[in-house]
C-alpha cells in the first residue's frame, strides 16, 4: 500500500519534472485558458452587469476547455519511446500509475487555475465577495472529480489513433453531473447567499469524486493489461 | 557438469489473441547462468512470448515460472528481477540520463542509487552527457543508456528483444560487452533476436519458435560453426 | 471458436408473441384508451414515449451487465451481447427524446424542458455513442472489449447521477434525494390509459429482446465470415 503511494509520488514528480523542464503544455494550456476568457468576453458584454451571473459557470468552462488539452498529453506523452510499456513492465502497480498520473494532472491544472481565474475576474471586472473558503473548496472538489474521470478516459482514449477527439467525447457526458453540481455550489459561495445550498451540492460533489475514484481505481489495471 | 538451477521455466504456455492460437503449448526452461536464444521467421509468435516472459501479457494457459515464482497479473515484486531491454528505449526525452536513471531506480527500489546510476554512466560512457536533456541523443547513445537503464537494478535475468537492431558498430560492441561481462557473473539472458551472427557468438543454446510452437532446440556450445547454425536453422524453417 | 446457436424455438415464440401484441398495443392504444381530456390525441405518443424511454434504460442497464461480465471473462459473445444492446439502446434513445419532445410541444409548448427525465435521456444518448465510438478503435477484438467495457462500467455508474443531480437542480430547492419532484406522469390518470401504457412498455420490452437476439445471430454470422475469409486469404498467400 505505501510503496503504491510513493511510486505513485515518484510518477507524479516525473511527469511534473518532465512537463516544467520545456513547460509547453503548461503555458499552452493557460494562454487557451485566457483565450477562452477572451472568446467569452467578446460574446457576453462584461459591462453589462447581468453577466456577472455567467462567472460561476465560466470557471469551470475554462477548467475544463484548457484541461482536456493538458488531459490529452498525459498518456500520449508516454507513448513516445513506448515509456508506458516501460512502466507496465516494471515492479509497480498499476494504481500507482493512475495514482500518479492524477496527481500530476491536478497540479497542472490547479496552476492553469490560479492564473486564469484572476484573470478572468479581471476581465470581467468581477469583485469577490463570497468566502473563500468555499469557493476553494468547491474548486478543489469539482477539480479533483474532473482530473479522476479526465485522467482515467485520457489512459483509454490513448489507445485510439484520434485520441484528442476522442477524449472530450467520452469526458463530457460523464462530467455533466459533477458540471451541474460545480456550478451550481459556485453559483451559491460566490454571491454568499444560501449557504447550506453550497453544502448540500459539495455534498453531492463529494460522492461523485468517491464513488468515480473506486471504480477507477478498481478499473484502471484493465486499461493497462492490453493485447 | 554440475545441473544448473533453473532460472525461468515455461511450462505449457498458450496464448490467444482474438481467435488466433498465437502460442501453443511452449515450454522451455532457461538454467541460471545461461544464454538462450529464440529465433524464428516472422509472424511465429516471438514477441508475444517475449511478452508473456516479462509478464506484460497474461498466457491464456499454461504457467511462466521465474525464480521458483510463477509470475501473475499482480507479482510486482518478481518483475524486479527481470530486466527487460526492449524495442523502444523507455527513456523520457526531456529528462537529462542522470534524471532517466534516477526516476527508474526509484521504481524499481535500487539502493545507493545516485553512486550506482553514475558508476553505470561512466560505464556505458554517458558521464559527460548526464546533464543534457536525451532529447539530443543519437539512437546509439539512446540505446546505451536503455542498456544502463535495465543494468541498473541488478535483475537476475536479461531479456533482450532484438537488442542489436539499427545499433551501430561501436554499440554493438559494447553491448556484447556487457553480455557477456553478465555471462561471467553467472546471470541467465533470454534474447529474441534476426541477427544469427549476434546470436552465435552469445547464446549457449539457441530454440527456434515456428508458427507458435518451439519446433527444434540445438545447444550450442562453441562447437558449431556459425554456417552450420545457419543451415540447421533453414533445414527446421523450411521443412515441415 | 464462435457458435451460432441456431435457437430457432426462442426466437420463434418471440415473433409469434410479438406480432399480435403490437397490433393489440396500436389497438389499446389508438382505439381503446380513453382519450385525453385536455392534450387530446397528442397524448397517445406518451405510450410509445415511456416505452422507448424504458427500454433506453433497460438496454443501458443490459450493456453494464454484459461489460462486468465481458471484464471478468472476456468471451466473443458476451462482446457482442454488449454492443447490439447499445446499438438498439441509441434507437430507442433517439426514439425516446423525439418523441418527448413531440409531447413538450404539444403540452407546454415547448420543444425542450430543462425536465431531469429528458435531460438524463440525452446525456444517455451521448453516453451511448461514447461507448460506440470506444467500440469503433482500432486493435484486436479483446483489447477492445476491455476498454469498452470499463467504459460502459463507468457509464453505467454515471446515469443515476446525472438522474440526482439534474433533480436537485431542476427543483432548486433544497435537495430531495427520495420521492417525487414536479410529476407529470404519475396522477390523474385514467386505469385504462395506465394498463395501455402496462402493456406498450412490455411489448416494446419484448421488440427489445428480439432485435437484441438478432441482432447479435447476425454479428456472429459476420464474425464466421471474417474468420472464413482471413482463413482463405492465409491459405491462398502462403
Amino acid at each position: 500500500m505505501i510503496t503504491i503511494l510513493t511510486d505513485a509520488l515518484t510518477i507524479a514528480a516525473k511527469d511534473l519534472r518532465n512537463e516544467f523542464k520545456t513547460k509547453q503544455t503548461f503555458s499552452m494550456m493557460a494562454i487557451f485558458a485566457v483565450l477562452v476568457i477572451l472568446v467569452f468576453s467578446f460574446a457576453f458584454d462584461p459591462t453589462n452587469n447581468a453577466v456577472k451571473a455567467v462567472i460561476p459557470g465560466l470557471v469551470w468552462v475554462i477548467t475544463i476547455f484548457a484541461g482536456i488539452l493538458g488531459l490529452n498529453r498525459s498518456f500520449t506523452s508516454e507513448l513516445e519511446n513506448d515509456c508506458l510499456t516501460g512502466l507496465r513492465s516494471g515492479p509497480i502497480d498499476a494504481t500507482s500509475i493512475y495514482l500518479g498520473k492524477v496527481l500530476a494532472n491536478f497540479t497542472i491544472v490547479t496552476l492553469v487555475q490560479i492564473i486564469s481565474i484572476p484573470v478572468l475576474f479581471i476581465l470581467f471586472n468581477y469583485r469577490f465577495t463570497g468566502s473563500y473558503f468555499w469557493f476553494i473548496l468547491i474548486l478543489f472538489a469539482g477539480t479533483l472529480g474532473f482530473i479522476i474521470v479526465g485522467t482515467f478516459l485520457s489512459a483509454l482514449s490513448a489507445n485510439a489513433k484520434n485520441s484528442e477527439m476522442l477524449l472530450p467525447v467520452l469526458l463530457l457526458p460523464l462530467l455533466s453531473p459533477l458540471m451541474i453540481a460545480a456550478v451550481q455550489a459556485m453559483r451559491a459561495a460566490l454571491e454568499n447567499e444560501n449557504l447550506e445550498n453550497a453544502v448540500s451540492w459539495l455534498q453531492l460533489m463529494s460522492a461523485y469524486d468517491l464513488l468515480f475514484f473506486a471504480a477507477c481505481l478498481l478499473l484502471f489495471e484493465f486499461i493497462m493489461e492490453g493485447s | 557438469m554440475k545441473e544448473l538451477e533453473t532460472m525461468l521455466e515455461l511450462k505449457n504456455v498458450t496464448k490467444v489473441l482474438g481467435n488466433k492460437l498465437i502460442l501453443r503449448n511452449i515450454s522451455l526452461s532457461l538454467g541460471e547462468g545461461e544464454t538462450l536464444a529464440v529465433v524464428g521467421p516472422n509472424g511465429a509468435g516471438k514477441s508475444t512470448f517475449f511478452k508473456c516472459t516479462v509478464g506484460l501479457l497474461q498466457p491464456s494457459g499454461g504457467e511462466i515460472i521465474l525464480d521458483g515464482e510463477i509470475i501473475k497479473k499482480k507479482s510486482v515484486a518478481v518483475k524486479k528481477k527481470i530486466g527487460f531491454l526492449g524495442h523502444e528505449s523507455f527513456l523520457y526525452s526531456n529528462l537529462t540520463p542522470f534524471e532517466n536513471l534516477k526516476f527508474y531506480g526509484k521504481l524499481y527500489k535500487v539502493s545507493d542509487l545516485e553512486h550506482k546510476s553514475m558508476n553505470l554512466l561512466k560505464e556505458v560512457g554517458l558521464y559527460l552527457f548526464r546533464d543534457v536533456p536525451i532529447r539530443s541523443f543519437s539512437r546509439g547513445m539512446i540505446q546505451r543508456l536503455a542498456i544502463a537503464r535495465v543494468l541498473l537494478a541488478e535483475p537476475n535475468i536479461l531479456m533482450l528483444d532484438e537488442p542489436h537492431t539499427g545499433l551501430d558498430q561501436e554499440a554493438v560492441a559494447l553491448l556484447n560487452k556487457i553480455i557477456k561481462e553478465k555471462q561471467k557473473n553467472g546471470k541467465s539472458i533470454l534474447i529474441i533476436s534476426h541477427d544469427f551472427e549476434q546470436v552465435h557468438t552469445l547464446a549457449d543454446r539457441v530454440a527456434i519458435l515456428k508458427k507458435g510452437v518451439i519446433v527444434d532446440t540445438i545447444q550450442l556450445d562453441g562447437k558449431m560453426s556459425l554456417n552450420e547454425m545457419k543451415e540447421w536453422y533453414d533445414k527446421v524453417v523450411m521443412g515441415g | 471458436m464462435i457458435k451460432i446457436n441456431n435457437s430457432g424455438p426462442i426466437d420463434r415464440v418471440l415473433f409469434y408473441i410479438l406480432v399480435p401484441a403490437f397490433l393489440i398495443n396500436l389497438y389499446l392504444i389508438f382505439v381503446w384508451s380513453p382519450v385525453e381530456k385536455v392534450m387530446g390525441d397528442v397524448q397517445k405518443i406518451f405510450y410509445f414515449h415511456v416505452g422507448s424511454a424504458w427500454v433506453a434504460f433497460l438496454a443501458f442497464c443490459v450493456v453494464g451487465f454484459y461489460s462486468v461480465l465481458t471484464l471478468i471473462k472476456p468471451k466473443m459473445e458476451r462482446f457482442i451481447y454488449a454492443g447490439i444492446s447499445a446499438e438498439i439502446g441509441v434507437l430507442f434513445t433517439t426514439l425516446a427524446l423525439l418523441t418527448g419532445m413531440i409531447w413538450g410541444r404539444a403540452s407546454w409548448n415547448t420543444w425542450w424542458t430543462w425536465e431531469p427525465r429528458l435531460i438524463t435521456t440525452l446525456i444517455l444518448w451521448f453516453i451511448y455513442v461514447a461507448y460506440l465510438f470506444v467500440r469503433k478503435m482500432e486493435g484486436s477484438w479483446e483489447k477492445i472489449a476491455k476498454l469498452s467495457s470499463v467504459f460502459g462500467i463507468i457509464g453505467v455508474i454515471n446515469v443515476p447521477i446525472v438522474f440526482m443531480a439534474t433533480r436537485w437542480w431542476n427543483t432548486k430547492l433544497h435537495p430531495v434525494v427520495f420521492g417525487e419532484g414536479k410529476d407529470q406522469t404519475g396522477g390523474g390518470m385514467e386505469p385504462e390509459m395506465l394498463a395501455t401504457m402496462f402493456f406498450s412498455i412490455f411489448t416494446i420490452t419484448v421488440l427489445y429482446v428480439f432485435l437484441l437476439r438478432k441482432g447479435a445471430q447476425i454479428e456472429k454470422m459476420r464474425e464466421v465470415i471474417k474468420k472464413a475469409k482471413t482463413n482463405i486469404i492465409n491459405k491462398i498467400a502462403s
